[in-house]
Formats: C-alpha cells, structure tokens, sequence
C-alpha cells in the first residue's frame, strides 16, 4: 500500500501520458483513473457490513477471553458476559501462577524454550541445506531434492505415531531432545530458503567473494545469509508457531508433567475439571496468560509478517 | 573446498534420514508384525510374531476408525469450500481499492493464526458451554435453544473452530497473491472496460489459482490430520469418542491401547489416504491451470 503522498505524481504522470505508454508504470492504486468506474453506495454499504462482521467474528472471542479473566469465578457465570464486574485480573493471574507450585510457568518457559531455540536451530539448518542446493552442483543433489518435495506431501499426523515408536527405541521419549530433534526435520523451510536463495545470492557476488580469499563458510554466514533474511524470517516465523501450536507430539513424547509445553498443560487441566470446577477459572485464566505474549508480538511486528506471509506463500 | 556442500546439507540430511526416512519405515515394518502376550502371568514376555496383513484387515474392520474417516470427510466437504470461499472473498474485497481500514481488517483477521489451535479449541468451548457461553444466553433470550455440543452440532462447533483459526491465514496469502499481480494488467481491463466483478472472475482468479491450489492443499492435508480440536472439545462433551477422527483413532490405539502395531497400520492408512489426495488435488489443479491458458 503506498501513501498518499507517493501516490499522487503517479496519477499526475498516468493522466498526463498517453494510455499505451502509462501501461508501462506500475502503480499501486487505480483511484485517480479517468473513466475508472465507482463503486455503487450499495455495493460499499454490503462491504462494510461483511468487514464489520468479520472483525466482530475474529476479535470477539478473544476479547471475551481477556474481559473473563479478570472476573472471579462468580461473577464469570452471573454477569454479562461482555462487561466488565469486579477486578480480579491479579487475584487470577496469582492463582494461575501458584497453582501446583507453579507449574504453569514452568510449562510457559517450557513452551519458549522449545519454540525459541527450535525455531532458530531449524531455521539454520533449513538455510545451510537450502542455500548449498541453490548455489551447489553435487553429487546427489537432485536425490536431496527429490526426497524433500516428496516428503512435503507426507502429513506430519501420521508421521507422530511411528516417530514416537522410534523416539522410545531411541531412549530419547520423555525428555527434551525427543521434541527438539525432530523438529530440525523442515523440508517447507529448506523450500524457502533454496527459492530465496535463487533469488537473491547472485553467483557473481560468491565469485568475487572467493576471489578475495574467502572460504565456503565465511561467504555462507557472511555474505548469503544477510542477503536471504526475509525468507530466513519467514521460516523462522512459521517453525516458531508450528512448535508453539503443537499439541499431537508432546502429549505421545512426554509423560512428565514437568516437561509439558503450555498447550499440553492447559488442555490437562480443562479434561480435569469435571472433577475439580475451579480449575475452569483456572484453565481460562491460563489460556489468556499463554496467548497475551504473542498477541501483543503480532500487533507490534504486523509489518514483518505480512511481508513473510506474502513471500513464502507466493513464491512456494 | 569441494566438501562444502555436503558439510551444510549434513544436519538436513541427517535428521531427516533419522527422523523423517526412518519412522516410515518403522511404520510399514510395525505394521506387517504383532504382538501376543501369554496372558497367563507366568510367561516368558511378549512374543512377536508376522502377521502380514492382519493389523490393516483388523484397521479396516474397525466400524469407529472408518467412521472418523467419513466424518473428516463430511467436514472437508463442508467446511474447506466455505473456509477458502471466504479467504477469497475477504482477500478479493480488502485488495480492491474501496475498504479504507484495510490493515485493522487484517490484523483482526489474522489475529486467530497466533492462537494455538488447543487454545482456540479451549476459547470456543467456552462459548459452547451453556452455563458461560454469551452466545447461548444470547440466542436463548431471543428463544433459540441452540446446543452446540449436541450429536448432530458438535462436528460444525469443531468446524466453526478451525474456520476461526485459518480463515485469517488463507485470507492473507491469496491477498499477498492478489498484490503480486502487475496492476497494469487490471488498468488495461479496466481501460477496455471490464467491471469490477468481470476483472475479479476473469483476471485475478486464474492469476492467483497457485495460490488457491496450496491452501486447497493445506487445507485438505489439516483436515485428515484434525486432532488438536476435537480432543480439546472431547473434555466438554459425551458426544465425541476416543475415534472421532482418523489420528485420534491412531492416537488411542497407540497411547491408551497400547496396540502399537494396529496403531502402526491405521498410521499407514493415513498416510495412503493422505497422499491419494494430494496427488488428486494437484491433478485437478494442473487440468484447471490448463484450461484457464
């Protein structure tokens, strides 16, 4: 979207050139187009009201969610469910953390622990594998290949089961490295950064690199990697929230509590309430704790990820 | 250094070799072998023996397990079509050049996608629950009984979750696809006169058809795999059994069965459904790519 600013010598300049030559420019908006042809009231009315209601759609509950969680238990069951009653965000939040000694801050870090460090180390491999096919002729390349856009259509579902069975021969169940390592495992992310690669790393750039005595590593970390940054985030971006989102793996891998990532913890908690209602209150309470840190991520990083959403999915 | 790119593709390759290669083996090999304990207490341990196809006839004999199957595909055929209608709709309308809050709508939209899919299953179990839920206290003031956690509601209560969740995602990649198309294209149309409706349906469409073809295939792939939701919902409601869907029937089997080799098998059966529609999708897509050039 460009500004309006930005917008305006372009329209002069479109009107002004003859429409074979003005095809040529590529501009943003169409507004100032003579003969361009206005949208009816109707037509902007129904827009609105379809917008209006998506929005309500999507923020509602999410909005209910933090408006709930600073009511206590009472008042969460007699009042409107949309107003606020009694303040009681921090008596929640210090029930949630004391829970278990607790344990829902330990499923927290658990949960960053396992997203952050993930997602970089994936994020690394992803770009050494993607990069060197990019820019490499080698023996079994086209094997590599091969195997990594076959395995895109193997489901990830189905892949948990025999990759729990072989964790347990592994001895590696129960413990971090059953959920760390595998994870590594992300032919997407070596798809965006072999397509990146392409794009952005001209050969002529490695050439002179090597030419001023640098070696493959150094031109690699260096040079490519700076060069192929917005695929990097983009990867990044989707292997963070595929780890942070994931629920089937932990709960076969994992039998210790203490283990837990949050997703795991809170939905233990919610099957657990039939036999003790308070920790309804409790698994509401934590589920708006868990979501407020990447919530208030996205609102403030809104323009990095549009950007990393549109250049993974247009160039897949 | 000619050891270069073996060095950087080692930790890709290795890893996947062990952890991507391997287990499918594992599950065709588990598969084909079971397991039969004495049962008398004093045995000498669990014998395994080859079964050959034993665990697939006993997974396919399984009325529960291929009921999940037919209620994922209840659900694709519902809810994949209204999901990505949807995207495309929003997607079509926030491109265009008459919303003026473009941003707010999409933020608002794509907000759900950070929420993790549990959270999102809790959130909405909320709103199903009759005691709590502002929706049910809504319509039942205006004299509408609705229950969503009922037999016949309960698969479209986990559809309505999943939409929430995804729309917003979908939504922005067809936009960003919109955004990619030279705009001098849709000026030339406009130019000759085309309207609005005439540019959406006849140049955008099949420009952005890639696009739709990858989050068609997303999507089918999420909705063989449902689990996350439904199992998160199961806590609420009598009405969704340890089967409901294919992987948690491979969920069940696995952890609370302990029948690891059946589990194996309908693993397998998965996976085949999966890839089969995969491969269906993409044909489909390339005859469609074909008759729009």
């Amino acid at each position: 979207m460009s500004s309006a600013v930005g917008e305006a010598p372009a329209r002069a300049r479109a009107v002004a050139l003859p429409a074979s030559r003005a095809r040529g420019i590529r501009r943003r908006s169409l507004g100032g187009l003579p003969g361009a042809s206005r949208p009816s009231l109707i037509a902007r009315l129904l827009t609105m009201i379809l917008l209006g209601a998506a929005v309500i759609y999507f923020m509602a509950p999410i909005v209910w969610l933090f408006i709930a969680s600073t009511k206590n238990a009472g008042d969460l069951y007699s009042t409107p469910a949309f107003s606020f009653a009694d303040w009681n965000l921090w008596k929640n939040i210090a029930d949630v953390s004391t829970f278990r000694d607790g344990i829902f801050w330990r499923w927290m870090l658990n949960s960053g622990v396992y997203s952050v460090l993930g997602s970089i180390a994936t994020t690394l491999v992803s770009a050494m594998c993607g990069y060197a096919l990019a820019v490499y002729e080698f023996r079994g390349r086209s094997v590599v290949i091969g195997a990594i856009v076959g395995s895109l259509m193997v489901s990830g579902t189905v892949l948990a089961q025999p990759l729990y069975l072989l964790l347990v021969q592994l001895h590696l169940n129960d413990s971090v490295a059953g959920i760390l390592l595998p994870g590594l495992v992300y032919p997407f992310g070596v798809m965006i950064c072999y397509t990146a690669a392409r794009a952005s790393v001209p050969r002529e750039i490695i050439e002179a690199a090597r030419i001023d005595g640098a070696n493959e590593y150094q031109i690699f970390f260096r040079i490519s990697l700076p060069l192929i940054q917005t695929g990097l985030a983009t990867v990044l971006l989707f292997a963070f929230l595929g780890s942070w989102n994931s629920y089937l793996m932990p709960l076969l891998v994992l039998n210790n509590n203490d283990l837990y990532p949050v997703t795991v913890g809170l939905a233990s908690w919610s099957q657990q309430t039939n036999s003790d209602p308070h920790l309804a209150t409790l698994t509401l309470v934590g589920s708006a704790m868990s979501i407020a840190p990447l919530i208030a991520t996205f609102m403030l990083l809104q323009r990095y990820w549009r950007g990393g959403v549109a250049s993974g999915a247009v160039k897949f | 250094m000619r050891s270069a790119p073996y060095v950087l593709i080692a930790p890709f390759v290795v890893t996947f070799a062990v952890f991507t290669v391997t287990p499918i083996i594992v599950a065709l090999v588990s598969s084909l072998f079971r397991v039969s304990r004495s049962g008398l207490g004093f045995d000498d341990g669990p014998t395994v023996r080859f079964a050959g196809l034993e665990n697939f006839a006993m997974a396919l004999g399984d009325r529960e397990f291929l009921g999940g199957f037919g209620r994922v595909f209840l659900f694709g055929i519902v809810q994949v079509p209204i999901m990505l209608g949807m995207s495309l709709v929003f997607a079509l309308i926030i491109d265009s050049a008459l919303v003026r809050w473009k941003s707010g709508v999409q933020v608002a939209m794509f907000l759900p996608f950070a929420v993790p899919g549990v959270v999102a299953a809790l959130l909405w179990g909320f709103f199903y629950q009759p005691n709590v839920s502002p929706v049910v206290q809504l319509l039942s003031s205006i004299g509408i009984h609705a229950d969503f956690l009922a037999p016949g509601t309960v698969l479209w209560s986990i559809a309505n979750v999943t939409t929430w969740s995804y729309l917003g995602f979908n939504m922005i990649v067809l936009y960003s696809a919109l955004q990619a198309i030279p705009r001098e294209l849709i000026e030339a149309a406009r130019i000759d006169g085309a309207s609005g409706r005439r540019i959406g349906l006849s140049i955008k469409l099949p420009l952005i058809a890639p696009s739709l073809f990858v989050v068609l295939l997303f999507s089918i792939i999420g909705t063989v795999q449902l689990f996350s939701e439904p199992t998160v919902i199961q806590g609420i409601t009598s009405n969704i059994n340890s089967k409901y869907t294919p992987a948690m029937a491979i969920f069940a089997t696995t952890a609370a069965g302990n029948d690891l080799n059946l589990g194996s098998a309908m693993a397998v059966i998965v996976g085949i459904v999966t890839t089969v529609l995969s491969v269906i999708a993409s044909r489909v897509n390339r005859r469609v790519e074909r008759s729009f050039s």
